[in-house]
């Protein structure tokens, strides 16, 4: 593109755009701010941006050990099924693009159709199988079964836009020089999609991470995440706001922080599958 | 192609001829022993197997689980070996129930509103600010977080800003000197604060698609349109929005198929109320099976969802088949 077609911006964009970043951040700043509230302060008259912060919300909310068992939970599902479905995907992946084979054309097609099914779908049979079939119902193996299953599709989706990038005269050279598939795949073509790895791997710990309704549906009141845990918490007569809001910056936390470390990567993920079709 | 092929003929030829272009001593199988070259003839398949085995096990399996389970008449609590076969009478009672009528008539009302809003507002928003700006890395970073918040604490957030006591809204009203509004509690403007939410969370993501895409217009067309003499809105609207049409048509499918999966920000939010004014398909699948305890019901109801779902996958297909085919063309063409 050539810089000229591309419009100097004026002090009206960039209003725009600042107003913009305000609304996409407002929701998240009165969710800081009101966790750094007290009660009196949250239902005082006026909003008030003017207070004195306490931690007293975080402090209540960790000092339960209910809550602490409950965001562990959150982390093992979150890490280990990320880290299965990227292992698993990234082959599977690999195999769609590269190969030739006898099903293919069906492990493809199976791809796209399972990345729509809407998790509400799965409530009710995964249920089943679960308590009676695999006897993984209320065990933290069971969520991660199927949340691995859910982020599959996707991170295949997500990869193969990456891997179709990567120059096949690469793999062809390591061939001649008498390299097996699998050692092309981990040495040469594993090391040149690491972007969409990152990408592929903050998708998949943010959906595990996130994940509420087959949560709720597994667990119980010792493998809950912590997601099912505010689901309830806000039904309760005499909600805490200031506690919950503080459970709600928690859990947000986390996939906010790799947004700011990896934005790049984040983007590119989300691009790739729509615009280059 | 076949099974019998090496390695080396299953690789796909990057052109059309390129496999046989594969020097012939290279082929010599002396080399390598035949354990070896089994192992590398069944190399896509060790790579797809562990995806297939877990897809199978956690998401092929429970959907033929689930078309099974429609057939039965089966409460929660009771064994599933006490239900019992009752042929298409979920559907029937589908079919008849004004609750499942209500609550498909939401889900779509939400699903078609978010999309256009979110559309609409994206795309205006990537053409106006399609400028060299500065810090546009920050600022997109800044625009990505809302959907990386969680869905449930995104119903959180927006539940608390909605308070009509205390809420951020309520005290803005109440400083202008507005009345304050029923957010929630009204039937006619609960759907509207929920597609609110959901627009807030999602329009970021068809304005950074529809961004990516009109900064990766071909230049050529654009250099021709202004040789010609075209003014800015005249190539915005006669060829930067065609060019970038497909982009769009995407984007939006993405986010229509996507509508029909939210559940927690209602759920949190409203719970479906008041009444079902906001009871959407999943948040109905999700009573039907653990409130009401009608677990066949609810997998008839989940299947519905499905086929809704699953028609809106065909046609993201065959759209995305059609633009391959053209692009391809295009190529060809130069």
């Amino acid at each position: 593109m050539t810089s000229s077609s591309i419009r100097r911006a004026t002090p009206a964009s960039y209003a725009i755009v600042f107003v913009l970043a305000l609304v996409a951040l407002g929701p998240i700043l009165v969710m800081l701010t009101t966790s750094l509230k007290l009660k009196t302060q949250i239902f005082g008259e006026g909003a008030s941006f003017f207070f004195m912060p306490t931690l007293q919300n975080y402090d209540a909310v960790l000092s339960d050990g209910q809550n602490v068992r409950y965001l562990t939970n959150s982390l093992i599902v979150a890490c280990v099924s990320t880290i299965l479905t990227l292992g698993f995907g990234c082959t599977a992946a690999y195999a769609i693009v590269r190969f030739r084979f006898l099903g293919r054309d069906v492990a493809s097609t199976a791809t796209l159709l399972m990345r729509m099914v809407p998790p509400a779908v799965l409530t009710v049979p995964v249920f089943t199988i679960w308590t009676y079939q695999y006897g993984l119902n209320n065990t933290l193996t069971g969520v991660i079964l199927v949340y691995t299953g859910l982020n599959l599709p996707f991170v295949i989706w997500i990869l193969q836009s990456f891997l179709v990038q990567v120059p096949r005269q690469l793999e062809e050279a390591a061939r001649m020089d008498g390299a097996n598939p699998y050692q092309i795949f981990f040495m040469v073509v594993l090391p040149l999609i690491k972007p969409g790895l990152a990408a592929a791997a903050i998708f998949t710990f943010r959906i595990a991470w996130n994940e509420f309704i087959l949560g709720l549906v597994l667990t119980n009141r010792f493998t809950r995440t912590m997601p099912v845990k505010v689901s309830l918490f806000i039904n309760e007569h005499n909600i805490e706001w200031g506690q919950i809001m503080a459970v709600g910056a928690l859990i947000a936390i986390p996939p906010l922080v790799f947004t700011f470390m990896a934005s790049r990567q984040i983007i590119t993920g989300m691009t790739a599958g729509a615009v280059k079709g | 192609m076949q099974l019998s092929d090496g390695f080396e003929g299953k690789l796909m030829p990057a052109g059309a001829t390129a496999g046989a272009a594969v020097p012939t001593p290279l082929r010599g199988t002396a080399k390598y022993l035949p354990l070896r070259k089994a192992l590398n003839r069944a190399a896509p398949y060790v790579f797809i197997a562990p995806a297939a085995i877990i897809t199978t096990l956690a998401l092929a399996y429970p959907m033929l689980q689930s078309v099974w389970l429609s057939f039965r008449d089966w409460s929660l609590g009771t064994p599933l070996g006490q239900s019992r076969f009752v042929g298409l009478a979920n559907y029937e009672w589908l079919l008849h129930d004004p609750n499942f009528w209500a609550s498909a008539a939401v889900t779509l009302t939400f699903a078609f509103a978010v999309v256009v809003v979110e559309v609409l507002l994206g795309v205006m928003l990537a053409i106006l600010l399609d400028r060299e700006l500065r810090f546009v890395s920050l600022f997109r970073t800044i625009f990505i977080l809302p959907m990386m918040v969680a869905p449930i604490v995104v119903g959180l957030v927006w539940r608390y800003m909605y308070n009509e006591q205390f809420g951020t809204f309520a005290h803005l009203l109440k400083a202008l000197g507005f009345a304050p509004v029923p957010w929630l509690s009204s039937p006619k403007l609960a759907l509207i604060s929920v597609i609110i939410a959901d627009v807030w969370q999602w329009t970021p993501f068809i304005f950074i698609l529809s961004l990516a895409a009109l900064q990766s217009l071909p230049a050529s067309a654009l250099e021709a349109a202004r040789i010609d003499g075209a003014t800015h809105w005249q190539m915005v609207w006669h060829i930067k929005v065609p060019l970038m049409m497909p982009v769009i048509a995407v984007a939006a499918l993405l986010r229509l198929i996507d509508a029909f999966k939210v559940l927690e920000v209602i759920y949190i939010l409203t719970e479906g109320g008041p009444g079902l004014s906001t009871e959407i398909m999943s948040l109905h699948i999700y009573k039907t099976a653990f409130v009401s305890q009608q677990l066949g019901q609810a997998a008839a109801l989940s299947n519905m969802l499905l086929l809704i779902v699953l028609a809106l996958t065909v046609i993201f297909a065959a759209l995305t088949a059609v633009r391959q085919r053209r692009e391809k063309l295009a190529a060809a063409r130069r």
